[in-house]
């Protein structure tokens, strides 16, 4: 029999090589030569470009394969103990093959991009470094075939946000936000540990594809560990994609460079928690409590974070809000059991978020310009200083809104069909489960708020009239090429995205369905979702279309009415939207409940108080002190005839030799 | 490479000549001129090194038992020889030590300003007490290199220390003289009553270890000998606090040595003596539950107070308290897995902490001070610096892809099936480690540059990069490739599992209920 040739599947290790190539070389620049411009983009570009191909090539690969298993690449083996054995190697199949794409392809547009917009910046090279290494860790998380290796690039992208929100971190602001973000991602990472001790305890195995094995027959079905695993495996989505309560840090991420909240906390590393769930689809569909919980949290956070929105005047903070609330109804897909959905919500925000994200920063780009020409310190990201922008930036404009019908979910662009999944799934699951209702109408409404709170960032920052200054204007212009193009790419991408797994009742064929099916296969059994059809269907499309509708027309209506003042002369805000606009003084309250309390009683109570006071001062001195004592009368002894010493001496000795020999 | 070992006899005179040649070394540096003295150390120390690197291929570590074991009777009529030998456990211990030191010599050419030929003749001596410990098989030679290696230390921190140097030198003193003085009353009534038992006075590893249960009535004090002696060494809640004093007032090089080195002479000597002496004591359910609740403050006290601490070396010596913690954890939790990981704790300890105190020690060098705050923003005028931190610290915060995460993860790991709440406690310490350490990075390195003084600090030199070097491979390299290691420690940690079995009747400490049988 002819040895079968998997063509390009064995070459995917080089997806991760060439931008760990990558970032070795702009790492050596970043300190080296950091003037080295030209090479920095080339070889920061290019990497992913050519990472990107081989993902292609991969994937196209995987289209001819027939076999349904994940195909194992091993490179070495990596942990190695008794019967541990935990390889390193990566494990292609046709979830992990779709974050390929979405990483390298998305990666590569936002690197191009980050070209133009880094371009003045004098840590140009170790920009490039860290997001080459952030490429590197997203697709050892995506690609690892066993939890530990998974783990590795999850906690190395959570190091790379980590170092790239204090990219700039002269700003005392921008390194807490960075340190803020690692320390609550670490929170869920304790929870992603423990599920990896129960797991091993329980079926001797980390492999993703063992595990889906086993668990069916090794694990009972609503039983106590699975459920423990998978509550604690969502610990860690919770960090990692920012949901209730662990929301926090992301936020507070925008500090960083606009590629970077594009790329990190928009399209890739946030959805790593969904991918996650979606990864071990079967620990959670055999775990309905947990998922139940999935999709509460997420329907929550949905809610939640689209309220906070409503009252941001930072450009990126709106976007930040949108991101955590759009994370909300990813979660609430995969808790449902509507694991494609989720993943098609996924893979289609990040296509639009991406181009919002960049789209903004092109916006801010333009104003941080306008102001530096004038010598004028005003906030380049505070939209209550801009408006009118579609004037000068026509192209910006034109996609932004592209992405934003995407997102609020019309027809036909992509967040339509990606979003309206997961409600008619979460309805769907209603009529096994009364609180899906519930769910549901929460992620209704926030399809609502979602709708409005875009159409105000979209009518502050382009509509109406401009509010830059007067002598601004001459330079408020649209960003170079280099960063409009990978623009009207993601805005393609945002419009036509739905295609991707268009339904029925538009003629489609559910391709994304039919491609991850195999992945999704093994839950079906502990799981059936029955999605609505016919005038069901119908019905609750047509309300979500007239919601988003609704949204829109409030959000640019109201926005309109009043006269925007800008930021330095805005009055403050008051009543309720005064505590919108503070985020419901939820970072307060961690502060004052949680971060200070451990802050003193560390200082205060451990280390002055058991470990200065009690172990040293009481014990540890006392005890010197007492011998001090002693000594003193030991002293008297001293009468310095050498004769009384050597008969004491020898008393001592004989008396010691004598009990110990007896 | 072992054919070449065999023809020139490695196997036979190794031990010896790693025990003798620091001392050897040590005499000519006294007789040298200063100006030679520290490349004289700095030969001494290399050459120690690379002789010892032909231990990976020399030592057979596939049976698990002692290899290249070597006698010379020394006291024949009290059954003492110089007994020594090495296993699949030693064998990375020596290996560290003989890698730090030449590092620690390479880092000391311009800390040191006094008494250089004092100062290298201590570090060399130190060492041979220190690789004394890890391989010797004779209770009676053990206890000569535990205080031998005791000395070195004294007086490195009392001359060359800092400002509070006397106070930290004699805390380290009495702390370690009170342990190891219980430990000699508990090796000599040990070997006593074997005699009583066996007939045969003999202070040979094999015999105690062989005879050790039939002086079972007598175990829990001997234990407590052993113990006390170790638990200061490691050192466990609440026998810490000289490691903080000792740091902080140690030169550079006697801090890693301290760190990295002796604070693994606790644990090794409850692997190697304590419990497979006395496995019906230590792994008793008491002592179990004290250990491990001590260990978990450890990890978690440890962790909080590091967080608040203003000063960055006792800061590191504090999370050393978190993560010997973690060790203990491991070595009582008994599994093939927890123990192993203990094991890599002890070595990736050795390599982050290791650099993290000489670090420390450079950046004290240009700006003699080691408050954190007289910090700030530094990342932009000694880039090079802050990487080689940044990676240290995020060894030792366990960050998965470097060494740090293979020894805690296989602990926590192994631990799991019979201590299920204590890993669960013990792993929120990777919370509490982030959050000290990447604090203390925020303070040093990033932030503004608004201390005038920082701006103008001098990046790493050549001598520094050479001394750094080889510890980020290391933290790396074992990050990645942790295998062959792990698999040459494999056998011997099963031979230690066979020999810590707490039998079928442990016994209950606070009660000494032998009586039964």
């Amino acid at each position: 029999m002819p040895q079968h040739s998997y063509g390009a599947i064995p070459w995917i290790g080089l997806t991760v090589l060439l931008p760990l190539l990558g970032f070795l070389v702009n790492g050596t620049l970043a300190l080296v030569r950091p003037q080295a411009k030209r090479v920095v983009s080339l070889v920061g570009t290019g990497v992913l470009l050519a990472s990107f191909i081989v993902a292609v090539l991969v994937v196209l690969q995987l289209r001819q394969e027939t076999l349904i298993g994940p195909y194992t690449v091993t490179f070495w083996h990596w942990i190695v103990v008794d019967t541990l054995q935990i390889d390193f190697a990566f494990a292609l199949d046709h979830l992990s093959a779709v974050m390929l794409l979405v990483v390298t392809g998305v990666g590569f547009l936002i690197h191009v991009f980050s070209v133009g917009y880094m371009r003045e910046d004098p840590g140009y090279a170790r920009f490039f470094a860290y997001l080459n290494l952030f490429i590197v860790f997203m697709l050892l998380l995506v690609l690892g075939s066993t939890v530990p290796l998974m783990f590795v690039g999850w906690e190395g992208v959570g190091l790379c946000s980590y170092l790239l929100i204090g990219f700039w971190y002269e700003e005392k602001a921008n390194a807490d936000a960075g340190k803020k973000a690692f320390i609550v991602n670490r929170i869920g990472d304790f929870g992603v540990l423990l599920a990896m001790f129960i797991l091993w305890t329980s079926i001797h195995t980390l492999n993703f594809a063992v595990i889906a094995e086993r668990a069916p027959t090794m694990l009972e079905a609503g039983g106590p560990v699975v459920t423990m695993v998978t509550l604690f495996l969502f610990l860690g989505c919770v960090g990692k994609s920012a949901q209730i309560p662990l929301y926090v840090w992301l936020p507070d991420a925008m500090a960083g460079p606009t590629p970077v909240s594009a790329l990190i906390h928009a399209a890739t590393m946030v959805t790593a928690g969904v991918y996650l769930v979606a990864r071990t689809n079967v620990l959670f569909a055999m775990a309905p409590l947990s998922s139940t919980l999935v999709a509460g949290i997420g329907a929550l956070t949905a809610l939640f974070a689209a309220t906070i929105g409503l009252r941001q005047y930072d450009i990126k903070k709106v976007l930040a809000y949108s991101t955590v609330s759009q994370l909300g109804y990813m979660f609430i897909g995969v808790g449902t059991g509507a694991y494609v959905a989720g993943v098609f919500h996924l893979v289609t925000h990040a296509f639009f978020k991406a181009l919002l994200f960049l789209g903004s920063g092109s916006v801010i780009h333009a104003m941080h310009q306008a102001y530096h020409a004038t010598h004028a310190h005003e906030d380049a990201q505070d939209m209550r200083n801009m408006g009118g922008l579609h004037r000068y930036m026509p192209w910006t404009f034109a996609l932004m809104t592209i992405a934003t019908l995407a997102i609020a979910g019309v027809p036909p662009f992509s967040g339509f069909f990606s979003k309206d999944e997961i409600l008619a799934a979460a309805f769907a699951r209603g009529a096994e489960h009364p609180v899906f209702y519930l769910f549901w109408g929460m992620g209704l409404v926030g399809a609502l708020l979602t709708a409005y709170y875009m159409a105000r960032l979209l009518t502050m920052t382009f509509l109406g009239d401009n509010r830059t200054g007067t002598a601004e204007q001459e330079h408020l212009h649209e960003a170079p090429w280099v960063m409009t193009a990978p623009l009207v790419v993601l805005g393609a991408l945002s419009l036509a995205g739905g295609i991707l797994n268009l339904p029925a009742f538009v003629g489609g064929h559910h391709a994304l369905e039919t491609w991850l099916d195999p992945v999704f296969e093994p839950a079906k059994k502990f799981s059936q979702l029955v999605m609505p059809h016919g005038s069901t269907e119908l019905l609750l499309i047509g309300g979500a279309v007239v919601i988003a509708v609704i949204g829109l027309v409030a959000g640019i209506r109201g926005t309109l009415v009043r006269p925007i003042v800008v930021a330095k002369n805005a009055p403050a805000e008051m009543g309720f939207a005064r505590v919108l606009f503070n985020k419901y003084y939820i970072d307060e309250l961690y502060q004052f409940l949680i971060v200070s309390p451990i802050v003193g009683l560390s200082r205060l109570v451990l280390w002055k108080g058991v470990d200065q006071s009690v172990v040293d001062g009481f014990f540890v001195n006392g005890s010197a002190a007492l011998m001090r004592g002693l000594g003193w009368l030991g002293s008297r002894l001293q009468t310095g005839q050498v004769g009384v010493y050597v008969i004491l001496f020898l008393v001592g000795v004989v008396w010691i030799l004598g009990s110990v020999l007896r | 490479m072992t054919d070449f070992l065999t023809s020139v006899g490695y196997g036979q005179w190794i031990l010896h000549a790693l025990i003798a040649l620091p001392v050897l070394g040590a005499i000519v540096v006294l007789f040298g001129t200063t100006a030679n003295a520290k490349r004289i150390g700095l030969v001494v120390a290399v050459l120690e090194f690379i002789l010892s690197i032909g231990l990976w291929w020399a030592v057979d570590t596939r049976p698990g038992t002692m290899q290249l074991v070597a006698a010379i009777p020394w006291i024949p009529t009290w059954g003492i020889s110089y007994r020594v030998g090495i296993d699949g456990i030693s064998l990375f211990m020596v290996l560290l030590t003989t890698m730090l030191l030449p590092l620690c010599v390479l880092s000391s050419f311009t800390y040191i300003a006094k008494r250089e030929k004092a100062y290298y003749a201590l570090l060399l001596l130190l060492t041979t007490g220190v690789l004394g410990v890890f391989i010797s098989l004779d209770l009676f030679v053990f206890y000569v290199f535990w205080e031998l290696m005791l000395i070195p230390m004294y007086f490195l921190i009392g001359i060359w220390g800092g400002t509070n140097r006397l106070y930290a030198a004699i805390k380290f003193f009495v702390f370690t003289m009170a342990g190891s003085l219980l430990m000699l009353v508990a090796i000599l009534v040990m070997v006593y009553r074997i005699r009583v038992v066996t007939g045969v006075l003999s202070f040979s590893y094999e015999h105690l270890l062989l005879n050790a249960v039939k002086v079972r009535s007598w175990s829990p004090w001997l234990f407590g000998g052993f113990g006390l002696a170790f638990a200061i060494k490691v050192p466990i809640f609440p026998f810490h606090t000289w490691l903080p004093d000792a740091h902080v007032e140690a030169p550079t090089a006697g801090s890693v040595m301290l760190a990295s080195v002796l604070l693994k002479m606790g644990i090794y000597g409850f692997l190697r003596f304590a419990i497979p002496f006395f496995p019906s004591v230590a792994l008793g359910p008491d002592i179990t539950a004290l250990v491990i609740g001590l260990a978990l403050i450890g990890i978690i006290y440890g962790a909080l107070v590091a967080m608040v601490q203003p000063d960055i070396k006792k800061l590191v010596a504090y999370s050393s308290v978190s993560h010997l913690g973690f060790a203990m954890l491991g070595v009582w939790a008994g599994s093939v897995q927890s123990v192993q990981g203990a094991l890599m704790v002890m070595i990736g300890h050795g390599f982050s902490t290791g650099a993290l105190f000489f670090l420390i020690g450079m950046l004290y060098e240009r700006r003699h001070t080691r408050e954190i705050s007289a910090y700030g923003g530094i990342a932009r005028v000694v880039p090079l610096f802050s990487v080689i931190l940044m990676i240290a610290s995020l060894s030792s915060i366990g960050l998965p892809g470097l060494n740090g995460f293979i020894g805690e993860f296989l602990i926590l790991l192994g631990s799991f099936r019979n201590h299920p709440v204590a890993v669960g406690l013990a792993t929120t310490g990777v919370i509490f480690a982030a959050a000290y350490l990447l604090w203390a990075l925020q303070r040093l390195i990033f932030n503004r540059l608004d201390k005038p003084e920082n701006s103008s600090l001098r990046d790493l030199t050549l001598r520094e990069v050479l001394v750094m070097a080889p510890l980020v491979i290391g933290i790396v390299w074992l990050g990645l490739f942790p295998g062959p290691v792990l698999r040459k420690m494999e056998p011997a940690t099963k031979r230690y599992l066979e020999l810590a079995d707490p039998g079928i009747h442990p016994i209950k400490l606070f009660s000494f209920a032998d009586k039964s049988k």
